[in-house]
């Protein structure tokens, strides 16, 4: 039924045409924040829709990066969300292992519980745990946010892992016990390193799930010098004539390393979550 | 299944256990005990009992059955255009159609976009004066600017268009990868039958990817339902004059804000309850399909 690929009947066109038109319609917003970072300071109030702005430059860059504490938010954001990523694999990947090799009292429950926790409004979680920061004084502090994000990204990440770990055949830990290796050093030199793909969608998820984080750092952290990048770029954001240029380069410099990755990992994203989803 | 110690699987599983148990199971309970006392930051140390006068407040103020309304609009809107425009798409992408890597990356890019910079970026555009979303309306097609961010009911109207473009890329991906999984006889079936191309969708299609598509309907309904984000940071902490608020924005804000914390937590358990009923039912309901199918 399959006509030949290079047949252009009217309906291909259209399909094309709007899958294009769509797509440029998609992007059309961060193209905008490429546009902005590179007016002029004399174009702040511009009504133009030109893509590249009359006598584009880089100042909103340079002052990024030099004049505004953009790069101790970034150093802040680094300490947060590897201590986060630190935390979120070895805590996934131990507790995934136990979900997908042994059966115990509790397993199932257990599961399930992760998978609740996506339920909760995040003002239940955040409430109280602001509550009790105030009383032991870790507001302000970077270990606050690193214990609420690890809790965050727990759930899916021992999911993710759990799914993986399924596929891998067990048989070849359990030549490694009859070879005399204790099921932790079984755990930890035969499965581990198979499980490398979806221990780096792990790493990405905990990693990502601290990096963009706004709402719960903006109820615990209030001082400028403690800011994470996301505090920082609103601050930027609140006020549209002035700092918007400044804004979006910042915001591009944060973007496109993140974006590269996820498209790159795209892929594996995808089969991690169906993977995960197959069997309860 | 694993020979091993039998302490061994706890043993595991204890040090995320603990941070479970310490960050969500202890709040939780603590969020329940907190909605039965008048916490406030008058009454920070010196909270009592007050039993159940912070639900009363709740369900008897009318704010919450008006917030209620736009949550339900809010997710119902949303998840229906994600759902929608993401099949759509995963269906003409999975057809003869050139330059495919690129088209499915340029759509997927919103989701790999950070929540809050596409949050922010949408209020830049939605700016009455300099915001592209109006110059494009003033310059291209010659309508009257709109008031995005200063009319309530156009400030609730942009986090909503943000939240589509935000969530269709999941949906997307999602479905295409449900499509690769169809097999061809099915299709060569249907047109030995003599179906066009709407039954096929209706008959074959959509029935195929329906298993693939509950689960994260179910889950994007759930996450669309409790985004606090997107609102908050488009309609910039609900303005104007808190009338951009759904249930969730509107407790993060009584928090947070307005320090009211026994009566956000009475709130958000309210919040967490009708979810709650709503999945149990979603899932009795899909489980009790999937016996008589």
């Amino acid at each position: 039924m399959k006509k030949p690929d290079h047949a252009w009947t009217p309906g291909r066109v259209f399909v094309q045409a709007f899958l294009v038109l769509f797509a440029l319609a998609t992007i059309y917003p961060i193209v905008q924040i490429v546009t902005i970072s590179l007016r002029p300071g004399d174009q702040l109030y511009s009504t133009s829709l030109a893509i590249i702005p009359e006598g584009a430059s880089l100042r909103a860059y340079r002052t990024m990066l030099f004049e505004k504490p953009f790069l101790l938010w970034m150093r802040n954001s680094l300490i947060v969300s590897l201590t986060v990523t630190l935390f979120g694999v070895t805590l996934a990947s131990t507790a995934a292992y136990a979900f997908s090799r042994f059966r115990f009292a509790g397993r199932s429950a257990g599961l399930y519980l992760f998978l609740m926790t996506q339920m909760f409004p995040a003002t239940m979680l955040m409430l109280p745990l602001y509550v009790l920061m105030k009383n032991l004084h870790l507001l302000d502090t970077f270990a606050g946010l690193v214990v609420a994000y690890t809790a965050t990204a727990l759930p899916f990440c021992v999911w993710t892992m759990r799914g993986y770990y399924d596929t891998i055949p067990y048989e070849l830990e359990q030549a490694a016990l009859i070879d005399g290796c204790t099921p932790w050093e079984a755990f930890v030199k035969v499965t581990l390193p198979l499980a490398a793909p979806a221990l780096s969608i792990t790493a990405l998820f905990s990693f990502m799930a601290a990096w963009s984080e706004f709402l719960v750092a903006r109820i615990v952290i209030s001082r400028q010098e403690m800011f994470t990048l996301p505090l920082g770029l609103e601050s930027l954001a609140g006020q549209f004539q002035t700092e918007w240029a400044n804004y979006a380069a910042g915001s591009l410099l944060v973007c496109v390393p993140v974006m590269a990755l996820f498209v790159a990992l795209t892929r594996n994203i995808v089969s991690g979550l169906s993977v995960g989803g197959v069997k309860g | 299944m694993l020979r091993a110690p039998r302490s061994f699987p706890y043993a595991l599983l204890l040090p995320a256990t603990i941070v479970m148990l310490a960050v969500v199971l202890f709040p939780l309970g603590y969020s329940f005990w907190l909605a039965f006392r008048n916490m406030s930051l008058y009454h920070f140390r010196s909270h009592e009992f007050v039993g159940l006068d912070n639900f009363r407040l709740v369900l008897t103020e009318p704010i919450f059955w008006t917030l209620l309304g736009k949550s339900l609009v809010w997710t119902s809107v949303n998840v229906f255009f994600h759902v929608a425009v993401g099949v759509l798409l995963a269906i003409l992408l999975s057809g003869p159609v050139r330059g495919k890597t690129i088209l499915r990356t340029m759509l997927v890019l919103p989701w790999a976009m950070p929540q809050y910079i596409s949050a922010l970026t949408w209020r830049g555009m939605f700016n009455f004066e300099y915001g592209a979303i109006n110059l494009i309306l003033k310059q291209w097609l010659h309508l009257p600017p709109v008031p995005w961010l200063s009319d309530p009911t156009w400030a609730f109207v942009a986090p909503i268009l943000t939240n589509i473009w935000l969530g269709f890329p999941f949906m997307m991906v999602v479905a295409l990868g449900g499509l690769t999984s169809i097999p061809v006889e099915l299709y060569e079936a249907a047109d030995l039958d003599g179906a066009n191309g709407w039954e096929k969708f209706t008959n074959v299609t959509l029935p195929s990817l329906m298993p693939v598509l509950v689960p994260s309907i179910l889950l994007g309904t759930i996450w669309t339902f409790n985004n606090t984000l997107v609102v908050w940071l488009v309609s910039n902490g609900g303005q104007p004059a808190d009338a951009t608020h759904i249930l969730v924005t509107y407790i993060y804000k009584v928090a947070f804000t307005y320090s009211r914390y026994s009566y956000a937590a009475a709130f958000s358990v309210v919040v967490f309850l009708l979810l709650l009923g709503f999945v149990m039912y979603v899932m009795r309901r899909t489980a009790s399909q999937e016996r008589t199918a």
